[in-house]
């Protein structure tokens, strides 16, 4: 009795994540910032899975930012995801496959806003009609882009060339995974593992033979909050929050940071340019920076990509001390330069570099 | 660097264990009405450096009881004593003698004295 217990109640931190025939909507700050996560993910689950998944061109911003800066009312957000889903019934999805936490976060609210208030959906159906002609279902399942890569973590590591080790002790990566607070704290039963155990993250480190490091504030935001940073005079809440997090993890000597959300990712591998800068501190070993990588960054390295194909130099910490444990070959020349060979102009002030 | 516009804010979690109470103990032990405060502030209410300055005793009695001993030893040679304060102090705590303590007590502590 007591162990089907704990297996019913284990029930509910699981997710159903589709197998196939994906809709995906891309991400603002993924395409700008790290274009090579996206174009790796369509990648690997087109190409290399031979799964089916589509993106339609007209599909645009989730104006996510735009509602957490109190600029977008909530009825004009609606009626923007309402669009997104008249597009995916148009091509004929039902699962919909969201690259961003932000926007994950802003289609679960607005799913459970519906359940709860169907005068809502009404509304919403409504006005999307009214401006456009288009009608909607609702999806069948919701998955963020890390949802997909944890399911298939295993088939990438029967495809791993390199595995999560230190090439010259042997010895397992200490890996920090930090997970975007929009992914699991809002709406726990949308993501692996809930609030409480999100594995999301964990769960691919330890299939690619990392170690995933404890920490006291694992669970800390990253510093991103909207608010905390749109205004220049507020962004030492956003610094702050950044800095008691990597003061934490510190002692535990990360090799890397893992994130699932393109917020967390920018900040805090932004925000770390950022303080030694003001201050002067770094939180890596040997006076370097922690390289701060996607989901989908790291499964290509994995996987045996060239870093440069995976954009890894478009971040501002550079990730050559993590590619030097791993032993990774990498061409120094190459960083910069287009797929045709033309060098492009070197950006100054990297860390690590 | 200079002209980000904002910096780091100070962590403001307060260590109790990791205070040094010795000022405090210091001024309880000579003067015990000090564990007699209650905060009421009537202290403060009439403090006449207080109308001019941001000086409060109330908030000294906090600081060293916390052993936030930095900002306390900032805020103490502001008091004129006067005295008015033991006055309106509903509890009879000799608030007069409490700074006087509290100086020597710091002044010992620089020497290692406390």
């Amino acid at each position: 009795m007591k162990s089907e217990g704990k297996k019913r109640i284990w029930a509910e931190y699981q997710k159903e994540i589709a197998d196939d025939h994906y809709f995906y909507v891309r991400s603002c700050i993924r395409q700008s910032f790290f274009p090579g996560s996206e174009q790796f993910f369509l990648h690997f689950l087109g190409d290399v899975l031979g799964k089916d998944i589509y993106e339609n061109p007209s599909h645009t911003t989730c104006t996510g930012i735009g509602y957490h800066a109190d600029v977008v009312p909530l009825s004009t957000i609606m009626t923007v995801i309402a669009r997104h889903y008249a597009l995916m019934k148009d091509a004929g999805y039902r699962h919909i496959v969201i690259s961003c936490v932000t926007s994950f976060g802003i289609y679960t609210e607005i799913f459970e806003t519906w359940k709860h208030f169907p005068e809502e959906l009404e509304k919403t159906r409504e006005y999307l009609y009214k401006a456009t002609g288009r009608e909607f279902d609702l999806p069948e399942s919701m998955t963020h882009t890390s949802d997909i890569i944890y399911k298939f973590r295993n088939e990438i590591a029967d495809r791993a060339k390199y595995r999560l080790v230190n090439h010259e002790t042997g010895e397992p990566l200490n890996i920090v995974e930090h997970i975007g607070c929009h992914y699991s704290k809002m709406f726990p039963k949308y993501g692996v593992g809930g609030a409480e155990f999100p594995n999301v993250l964990g769960g691919m480190i330890e299939a690619w033979g990392g170690n995933v490091i404890d920490y006291p504030e694992r669970r800390h935001c990253c510093g991103f909050g909207f608010r905390q940073y749109l205004v220049q005079a507020n962004r030492g809440y956003s610094l702050s929050n950044t800095t008691k997090k990597f003061s934490s993890m510190k002692p535990y000597k990360p090799d890397l940071v893992l994130t699932n959300c393109p917020g967390c990712t920018m900040f805090m591998d932004k925000w770390q340019y950022t303080i030694r800068e003001m201050e002067g501190t770094v939180y890596g070993e040997n006076g370097e920076s922690i390289p701060v990588l996607t989901y989908e960054e790291l499964a290509g390295l994995v996987m045996g990509y060239n870093p440069w194909d995976l954009g890894l130099q478009y971040h501002m910490v550079q990730s050559e001390p993590l590619l030097r444990k791993l032993g990774i070959e990498y061409d120094p020349a190459d960083k910069f330069k287009t797929k045709d060979g033309r060098q492009m102009p070197l950006p100054q002030n990297l860390i690590n570099a | 660097m200079e002209g980000f516009g904002f910096s780091v804010l100070k962590e403001r979690h307060i260590n109790y264990d990791a205070n040094d109470k010795s000022i405090a103990e210091y001024i309880a032990e000579r003067e015990p009405s000090f564990r007699t405060c209650i905060e009421c502030g009537c202290c403060s209410a009439t403090c006449t450096t207080g109308a001019f300055t941001n000086f409060s005793l109330r908030e000294l009695q906090i600081l060293l009881k916390r052993g936030e001993n930095e900002i306390a030893r900032e805020q103490i040679s502001k008091c004129m004593l006067c005295g008015k304060c033991i006055l309106v102090c509903p509890r009879g705590v000799n608030t007069r003698n409490v700074i006087l303590l509290a100086r020597e007590a710091f002044r010992k502590l620089m020497k290692n004295e406390v």
